[in-house]
């Protein structure tokens, strides 16, 4: 009896509590509720980084489809140790560079190796450390497609290294360091580029540019008349999942930079996705037009080129500008995959045209497009922020890979490049019970 | 006894073999061969730049049967992968001096 009785007291005390107590209305319960926002934020932000992680699968098949498959295992190496020794270096050097307190605003001095974690303290650092260091890796990688099939492995790993700990992360602070901790010079114009079509893709475009240049061209690319030749890639499958790959992974790129799970990621996806959609078309009509047949590998492009298009104006333009800026991306690339052929500067994925070209339209076109009006004021800074893209990554890459190759060599020998990296520089095949051709 | 060999477009391959078959042919060994003839190969297109692919895919049947055959199972190929169109593949017929089946020894005729 007497535990029935001590039961029934239990069971009413809570009762008692909620009936002291007011309703709750939203002022009384903004703790909780910015509680379950926060822990939304981290979720979302998350979830994307997940997304953009993925976009590493993307750009393996992307690059090794449009290859040949005598360098696939090399290829492979490649984007799987940008992503490894990136992540290490923008833990060490690369974050604190980026996102550190910023006195000049050209670089912090902060935050090196996750120092402003503590284990009681707050999370969100991680959260965010994460989200950035799958940004920083995509910047990498893209510059393994355009120097694929001739790079020495050692060379490219000492780039990657030095990409994702100085390149990326000093331009990054110019222009997204208030983001965190620090302030950039070119923030303070009031520079957009809401996802990174500059900070990201043309920083990866441009490096791109710079080390296709110093390696010079793949064997037997150009003819001895200066003629383009065709060196096919092997697997056209493998390179449109690589594209479908990256279209799933913008979804994380774009909508994710919110670092908020708010109702305004809504519109930045429909955004991304009719300006990839704008981008392939316009890039088949465009190849069709120009070589009589709707080409595979231009109309991949084209989706890219949209979606690079799109990263900068993505949460300051309608979706209707988002098609115009998709469009012209899709019709940019081919055309600048041609002439930079034409320039015999061999690029065997297109990233220059897809990340550098696209990426510096889509910085434009955000201030161009701008929802709340356009002024001179806006381009000229949206200008600015491009030219200071293309003069840092490409002036500092073009260095970079001339040392690179006065000291460890950048470039395989003749004999390796014919028989392929997979054997010379990996001592291992990638289709074993396969004849493959040189 | 003649062996016959004849290059062929290679989604013909199963109507060859079925058509043979029905003749009374049991054996045949198969092999996936390029080449090209008269036609040269074919032009391609690759982000923007042409190229000619000049080893042409093909498959080469060769059958080895009594010389009394040969006419049949040259008109029974041409029958089954004849498309009018060039690169339609060649015959050729070529003598055969002995036979022997590994597993029991048997020679010429018999071994067929």
């Amino acid at each position: 009896m007497k535990k029935i009785f001590l039961s029934i007291t239990l069971l009413l005390l809570p009762t008692l509590a909620w009936g002291a107590d007011e309703l709750p209305t939203p002022v009384t319960n903004a703790e909780a509720i910015n509680l379950v926002q926060a822990h939304a934020n981290y979720l979302w932000t998350l979830v994307a980084a997940c997304l953009v992680f993925f976009m590493q699968a993307g750009f393996a098949m992307v690059e090794a489809g449009f290859t040949r498959a005598k360098n696939a295992v090399n290829i492979m190496m490649k984007n799987l140790m940008d992503f490894s020794m990136g992540s290490i270096a923008f833990f060490a050097v690369g974050f604190g560079l980026m996102f550190g307190t910023s006195s000049t605003g050209f670089f912090g001095t902060s935050d090196f190796f996750l120092s402003g974690w503590t284990p009681d303290g707050d999370p969100w650092i991680l959260a965010f450390w994460m989200f950035q260091c799958v940004f920083a890796a995509t910047a990498a990688t893209i510059v393994s497609g355009a120097m694929a099939e001739r790079t020495k492995f050692t060379s490219y790993l000492i780039y990657s290294i030095f990409l994702c700990a100085v390149i990326y992360p000093i331009f990054g602070s110019w222009a997204w360091g208030s983001l965190f901790n620090g302030s950039g010079w070119l923030e303070k114009l009031g520079f957009i580029d809401f996802a990174g079509s500059t900070v990201v893709h043309s920083i990866g475009g441009w490096a791109a540019l710079a080390g296709a240049i110093v390696l010079g061209p793949r064997l037997g690319k150009y003819g001895k008349k200066g003629e383009v030749r065709a060196i096919p890639g092997h697997n056209i499958p493998l390179a449109a999942l690589g594209v479908f790959i990256l279209w799933l992974g913008w979804f994380g790129f774009n909508p994710g930079s919110t670092t908020t799970a708010d109702k305004s990621i809504a519109m930045i996806f429909v955004n991304t996705n009719l300006s990839a959609a704008a981008g392939s078309i316009l890039a088949m009509v465009t190849s069709w037009i120009m070589f009589k047949k709707p080409d595979v590998g231009m109309s991949l492009n084209g989706a890219l080129a949209g979606l690079v298009g799109i990263t900068a104006g993505c949460a300051n333009v309608s979706p209707i500008s988002s098609i115009i800026i998709g469009a012209a991306s899709g019709v940019l690339v081919v055309i600048s995959v041609v002439i930079i052929d034409r320039m015999h500067i061999d690029d065997p994925v297109g990233a220059v045209s897809v990340h550098g070209i696209c990426g510096a339209w889509g910085t434009l076109a955000a201030g161009l497009f701008n929802m709340g009006g356009t002024t001179m004021k806006i381009i000229t800074t949206q200008l600015i922020g491009i030219g200071a893209a293309f003069a840092w990554s490409f002036g500092v890459a073009f260095i970079l890979f001339k040392v690179i190759d006065l000291t460890v060599g950048l470039r395989v020998s003749k004999e390796e490049e014919m028989e392929g990296l997979d054997v010379g520089e990996h001592g291992a095949n990638a289709y074993h019970d396969f004849q493959i051709r040189g | 006894m003649k062996k016959i060999e004849a290059i062929i477009k290679p989604f013909k391959l199963d109507e060859l073999k079925g058509a043979l078959h029905d003749l009374g042919v049991h054996g045949m060994t198969v092999s996936e061969v390029k080449g090209f003839g008269r036609q040269k190969g074919h032009k391609e297109i690759y982000r923007g730049a042409e190229y000619v692919v000049d080893f042409i895919p093909k498959v080469k049947v060769e059958i080895v049967i009594n010389a009394g055959m040969v006419d049949k199972v040259i008109e029974t190929i041409i029958e089954s992968v004849k498309t009018g169109q060039i690169g339609d593949g060649k015959i050729f017929v070529i003598p055969v001096e002995s036979i022997c089946r590994i597993r029991t020894g048997e020679k010429n005729e018999d071994a067929i």
